[in-house]
């Protein structure tokens, strides 16, 4: 038996295994609450899913490369508010709006892979976590810590519009979600089929052995973080149109962890070089899961936490026990 | 009481597929040098770490003094007096050079907090009965390797060690470093204490050694005065094959001028290197390990920033500003450090392949995961890479066949220019030889092969042409055809810094 094909088979269970994760917390809570499994229930989860989703594929592509950003809650919600700023001014153009959105994002990532690359800052955790910080700050200056509210149509649809009812089985569907798959099938294609896709995991493995690859990694890197921008001004857009406003305060929420539980619930490590886009959706969609099951079972806020903090735990110890018993097999089959 | 210090019986250990040590002795007299030789994975790191107690032995038996010990971990071989000062040196760099020579036996004060003013003055005396004149209270980090050794060495000496090992202490010093070591060697010598010295430096063992043993596939081959044995005797005692076996060299027709260097400057690094390299042709490049043989290479690929010189490729002088820059002129660097600089340890053999070529695997934007299927196959077979498959992960592989994907890969690149840096280090001879085969193959394809190599043999075997560097500089370069002067000692002496009589 040959240890390659033992080895894509575990690849599939693995896939599998948050899958049948996701599938059995929701049989679970159809039974559990009827309120779970109705049409405007199941919208609803994918309308919650969505911001995290985006989140976490920037955060992915940071996972694999071994690094982290902790400053993309803070980052979409930066700009978020500096829409708000363009609003308080007066300025309504729709596009001007997110075109300015869009590009407080990237600049942001770019400014965070410049630190890691071309500053030679240590590991991106540290300065990442001094950006989040910046962020809120700014985000709360830009809009002189008001609430801003009344963004035009335009920028709010992605946010808050559903499929019409009319169309049969996903009538309600929110149009966010629809991006989300998509931002999610071009990633999966990115990371898996191009050169560029395939040198992030090679950077994340060893950027020194890349660089004398003639991968130039400083460039990868930055990429890298200049994408995890973009992805959290996308999700700043949907943010808006979910809520209708910019408040530089939410930019201490818990965005960040909330996307590093999705992508490792979904396979990635902190050791970096693994980690898929697949599994990344899915780990986003059993977090919401969770959340709005408690939700609707009336459990507090607090036990929520507690128990979304005993998934992931939970999550992590599978993955290292998983890859011990490999270790251990092919030892096994090594003698 | 026994002739020997420490004398090992018929020990055998097994692992996994391997036989390391198989029916092992070796014995240690009081007071002497021993010097322990063999190849990479000849078993002489599972010998040191049954000694130290880290390994069991499945058979055989441990004297020390005469009386059997059976060691279940290290505590209990250092209570018995055996030491080791490890190739990697286990030095806490951030604490003083004190809390490192006392780790886990300080002194303690009656009130039981740590007395450092009798530590500090035990380390600095124990240091100055070294040799060495310093303030033992600073961080151990701030010293040079020598020291650092040398801490270690202290340590031994603390335990009241009646044999220190030492494994390869030699590798990571300084030319200076290296003879204050010897120094104190004998003097630790002169004061009863046994060392067995592991080096596979054959000058250092003639110059330290009382008496030499050799090992071979886990086995004693034989043990020697050192006055009764030579180079020859050695490596054919090592190698188990005369070396005519282990190298076929390919005749081969000389080519054009493929790579020119003139004047390559790196600060402090390299002085005014100038060099050609042909088709057809392996140029090697001999020199003691520091000689700047690497860093010259690291520069013409574009690794390290250079201060001055010119590169010259087929003739059309060109600037190297990144390794991206020189892969697409053709230049391929197989790096020394495989597993740091030249794979990607967890991702599979077929994505290290393309690695170094991912635009040439491409079809328009994407992957042609065809391609990079059909090309993983043929390399796997040609280079005969023992692995289940290609989609396993590298770091489950062999030294030798990770050495095999690090060569695939630059095949893959296209490249004209092949430099090897140590490219058989840490592999075992049947996969040396088919690395050999490998640059024949590329030189009788009209190829240009440089390699870096601190194995004399394989200087001599495999070069058309050699050059000796030496502190940055180049020292001789010598023709294969020059019989008076292609050989080891005129080499070793143009390492050495001596002059070659034309």
């Amino acid at each position: 038996m040959s240890k390659g094909k033992l080895k894509s088979k575990n690849g599939l269970a693995d896939r599998l295994g948050s899958l049948g994760a996701l599938l059995v917390l929701c049989i679970v809570l159809s039974f559990a609450t009827s309120s779970f499994l109705t049409q405007s229930n199941i919208m609803n989860i994918f309308k919650q899913t969505s911001v995290n989703a985006l989140i976490s594929t920037g955060m992915l592509v940071c996972l694999i490369t071994a690094g982290i950003d902790l400053s993309v809650g803070a980052n979409a919600i930066f700009c978020t508010c500096m829409m708000g700023m363009l609003l308080q001014k007066g300025v309504t153009n729709p596009l001007i709006m997110i075109l300015v959105g869009i590009g407080s994002g990237i600049l942001v990532g770019f400014i965070n892979g410049t630190l890691l690359t071309r500053l030679h800052l240590p590991h991106p955790f540290v300065s990442t976590l001094g950006m989040k910080n910046v962020l809120w700050g700014m985000a709360l200056l830009v809009v002189n810590s008001q609430i801003v509210s009344g963004f035009p149509k335009q920028v709010t649809w992605l946010g808050s519009s559903t499929l019409p009812a009319s169309v049969p089985v996903l009538g309600g569907f929110p149009i966010s979600f629809i991006l989300v798959i998509i931002i999610f099938i071009i990633m999966g294609i990115f990371l898996s089929k191009t050169a560029l896709g395939r040198s992030i995991y090679c950077v994340g493995g060893n950027p020194e052995a890349a660089r004398l690859s003639g991968i130039q990694s400083a460039n990868v890197l930055t990429f890298c973080y200049t994408l995890s921008g973009l992805m959290s001004a996308l999700a700043a857009i949907v943010l808006v149109g979910r809520g209708g406003i910019a408040n530089g305060a939410n930019a201490i929420q818990p965005y960040d962890t909330d996307a590093i539980a999705a992508c490792i619930i979904g396979g990635a490590s902190f050791m970096g070089g693994k980690g898929t886009m697949s599994g990344t959706l899915i780990g986003a969609l059993i977090i919401t899961v969770i959340r709005n099951g408690l939700q609707l079972l009336s459990v507090s806020t607090a036990v929520q936490n507690i128990v979304i903090g005993l998934v992931i735990i939970l999550a992590v110890l599978l993955d290292v026990t998983r890859e011990r018993m490999d270790a251990r097999a092919r030892r096994l089959a090594a003698k | 009481m026994s002739d020997y210090v420490v004398e090992l019986k018929g020990v055998t250990k097994r692992f996994p597929g391997v036989v390391a040590l198989d029916n092992m002795s070796l014995s240690v007299k009081p007071g002497e040098i021993l010097g322990l030789i063999g190849e990479n994975g000849a078993g002489k790191s599972t010998l040191i770490k049954v000694l130290t107690g880290v390994y069991q032995a499945e058979e055989g038996k441990v004297y020390v003094s005469g009386t059997e010990h059976h060691f279940k971990n290290p505590n209990d071989s250092a209570a018995a007096g055996i030491a080791c000062v490890y190739q990697e040196l286990n030095i806490e760099k951030l604490l003083s050079v004190t809390d490192n020579i006392f780790i886990n036996k300080w002194m303690k004060k009656k009130s039981g907090f740590l007395d450092y003013s009798a530590m500090n003055a035990r380390a600095k005396e124990v240091m100055e009965s070294l040799g060495i004149d310093i303030d033992p209270s600073k961080a151990a980090g701030t010293f040079g390797m020598g020291v650092q050794q040398m801490i270690e060495i202290a340590k031994a000496i603390l335990i009241d060690a009646k044999m220190i090992i030492m494994d390869e202490p030699t590798s990571s010093l300084g030319e200076k470093e290296v003879e204050l070591l010897m120094k104190i060697c004998r003097k630790l010598k002169d004061r009863g204490i046994s060392i067995v010295f592991v080096s596979h430096k054959l000058e250092e063992l003639f110059e330290l050694c009382d008496r030499v043993t050799v090992m071979r596939d886990g086995e004693h081959i034989w043990t020697k005065e050192i006055s009764e044995t030579d180079n020859d005797d050695l490596i054919t005692a090592m190698v188990g094959r005369s070396m005519d076996q282990l190298f076929v060299k390919a005749e081969t027709t000389k080519g054009e001028c493929a790579l020119r260097v003139e004047n390559i400057k790196e600060g402090g690094v390299l002085h005014d290197v100038s060099f050609e390299a042909y088709n057809g042709q392996i140029l090697g490049f001999a020199g003691l390990v520091g000689a700047g043989r690497t860093e010259l290479m690291r520069a013409i690929f574009g690794a390290d920033p250079i201060d001055g010189g010119k590169i010259f490729i087929n003739g059309k002088e060109e600037k190297i500003r990144s390794p991206k820059e020189a892969i697409r002129k053709g230049i391929a660097f197989l790096t020394e450090d495989r597993k740091g600089q030249g794979l990607v340890l967890g991702q599979s053999v077929q994505m290290n392949l393309i690695l170094a070529n991912l635009k040439g695997f491409c079809k328009g934007i994407f992957i042609d995961d065809k391609k990079v299927r059909e090309t993983g196959e043929e390399n796997v077979k040609s280079l005969r890479i023992k692995t289940p498959s290609q989609d396993e992960i590298v770091g489950q592989l062999s030294g030798g066949n990770q050495q095999k994907v690090v060569i695939g890969k630059w095949i893959n690149s296209d490249a004209n220019i092949f430099i090897f840096d140590e490219p058989t280090r840490g592999i075992d001879v049947g996969a040396k030889v088919e690395v050999y085969n490998v640059m024949n193959t590329l030189t009788e394809a009209g190829k240009c092969v440089i390699m870096i190599s601190s194995e004399m043999p394989e200087i001599l075997g495999m070069s058309d042409r050699v050059i000796v560097m030496r502190e940055g500089r180049i020292m001789a370069t010598i023709n294969r055809g020059d019989l008076k002067n292609f050989n080891q000692e005129d080499i070793m002496k143009a390492a050495w810094g001596g002059k070659i009589d034309e």
